[in-house]
């Protein structure tokens, strides 16, 4: 009989995967984060680089492209002193029409010590982790529409750095949240973090109604989805993902739901704005609020190479 | 069970006396976290030291992470001076096998070349694997491995001593 227990847990509850929010204690979460914490002035030091992860290798494996979260993910393992080996899946041997599980198998007898695996199949990051040998480590870097769950601790890094307690926050989550795993990543640690109130804003076609079973409120109108908000997460607009008429046009969703400064002006003055890049400038957000004073999208960037530091690790040193 | 009495204000005040021949005219504590911390920051207060203390973690050069991996903690290294050039005092609560300092150590190099580094300790207990040794001891004891000794403070700063059973 197959184990009930979350396959990113050992059986002392530690993490040895990184795979979903979904399901992590929030003790996890917090360590994630306090973790991070000490990784971020590693990045302020003279020699940007700890040992602990000397002598692994870590593989990015990424099944759909990525620059910024590759390179992010490269960068926090080079800091700890892992040798990273970027493969360009896509165009290589899956091209040939090798399976998922053989090229897994041939870079574990290369001797991969951690993947971090990007996806466009939702739970591909298990599968992997569920036949890789028992000291390799999986890091979900996006997997389909699931989940995302390091942009989602660096999203929860930002809020805690910025608010310093979840406990009284409202967070609006705006935009294309059908197609977002991170939208979905962020709504599980914000739960499991105590946040009281968390909305999803946006069009019909781009707001799953099943959210408020998740105990969020939906919203279809900007101005009562943004109103006296402490945090704003802005999401891309998802055009590769989406087929059909799900949207009007781009200039049409601007004026809905893009992220002015006038509407901006009804969330409460000391709210932040977020979002996990890249940004489409007049499309989801206007200029003048990307670069604007409530803007903390480029701090964001920089707390995600600690966070990325802390989940590998916090994985690394738990033994399956 | 062995009773183990280890008078930590006094060994304290043996410390405090210890280390003034340590201290050169730009010298700077470094307490090691967690007990070491505490002690440097009441013998900057109680020794008048200009500036503030420095707080070193051995947590991201430790050599057992393999085996232990990264626990939940939240010491972490600050270092309220630029290290190049100067001259330190780590403090720690007990030196033992020596791989803390040689850790805090490889952790201090990564800010800068500091002009020297000498340690100074409440408790020497032996038992060294690495060639490390304090400047000043204020005590020298032997413990049975499976002991472990650290330094505890209460809430009004008093500080104690801890032995527990290593299981």
């Amino acid at each position: 009989m197959l184990s009930r227990r979350n396959p990113q847990l050992n059986r002392h509850g530690e993490l040895i995967h990184l795979l979903s929010i979904e399901g992590l204690p929030q003790a996890v979460l917090t360590h994630i984060l306090d973790t991070a914490e000490t990784f971020l002035s590693v990045n302020e030091r003279e020699v940007k680089k700890v040992p602990l992860l000397r002598g692994k290798s870590v593989f990015n494996l990424f099944f759909e492209n990525s620059t910024r979260t590759r390179t992010t993910f490269e960068i926090a393992a080079k800091r700890l002193s892992a040798d990273v080996i970027n493969l360009d899946i896509a165009r290589s041997s899956t091209a040939k029409g090798e399976s998922l599980l053989d090229t897994i198998a041939n870079l574990s007898a290369m001797h991969a010590d951690m993947f971090v695996v990007r996806h466009g199949e939702s739970g591909a990051p298990y599968l992997i982790a569920q036949h890789c040998a028992p000291h390799v480590h999986v890091v979900n870097a996006g997997d389909g529409r699931h989940a995302h769950p390091t942009q989602g601790l660096l999203d929860m890094y930002t809020i805690r750095h910025f608010k310093k307690d979840f406990s009284q926050l409202t967070v609006a989550i705006v935009g294309d949240i059908v197609h977002s795993r991170v939208a979905r990543s962020d709504i599980h640690a914000l739960t499991t973090l105590g946040v009281p109130e968390i909305r999803a804003v946006g069009p019909k076609t781009l707001v799953p109604g099943d959210l408020s079973a998740m105990g969020v409120r939906v919203c279809h109108d900007m101005a009562e989805g943004i109103r006296g908000a402490d945090v704003i997460i802005m999401l891309r607009l998802q055009n590769e993902r989406m087929s059909g008429a799900m949207l009007p046009s781009a200039g049409e969703f601007f004026k809905n739901y893009g992220l002015t400064d006038e509407k901006l002006a009804l969330a409460k003055p000391d709210a932040i704005v977020m979002h996990p890049g890249p940004i489409n400038r007049g499309v989801e957000i206007d200029s003048s609020v990307a670069d604007g004073t409530h803007s903390v999208i480029l701090p964001q960037v920089t707390f995600g190479i600690a966070v990325r530091m802390a989940v590998m690790s916090i994985i690394a040193g738990n033994e399956a | 069970m062995t009773t183990l009495l280890l008078d930590a204000e006094a060994l304290y005040a043996e410390l405090r006396e210890g280390v003034r021949p340590l201290l050169k005219a730009d010298t700077s504590l470094v307490g090691v976290w967690s007990g070491g911390a505490w002690l440097a920051e009441r013998l900057q207060a109680d020794l008048n030291l200009p500036g503030a203390h420095g707080v070193i973690s051995s947590t991201l050069h430790r050599d057992d992470f393999g085996e232990r991996g990264l626990a939940a903690g939240t010491d972490a290294t600050h270092l309220p001076f630029a290290i190049d050039g100067r001259h330190l005092l780590l403090i720690d609560d007990v030196l033992y096998t020596g791989r803390t300092i040689r850790a805090v150590i490889n952790e201090l190099f990564d800010f800068g070349r500091p002009a020297s580094v000498q340690l100074a300790v409440l408790v020497d207990r032996g038992g060294r694997q690495l060639p490390v040794a304090a400047a000043y001891a204020a005590a020298r004891v032997a413990l049975p491995a499976t002991q472990r000794l650290s330094l505890a403070r209460e809430a009004s700063g008093r500080f104690t001593f801890s032995v527990k059973d290593d299981r």
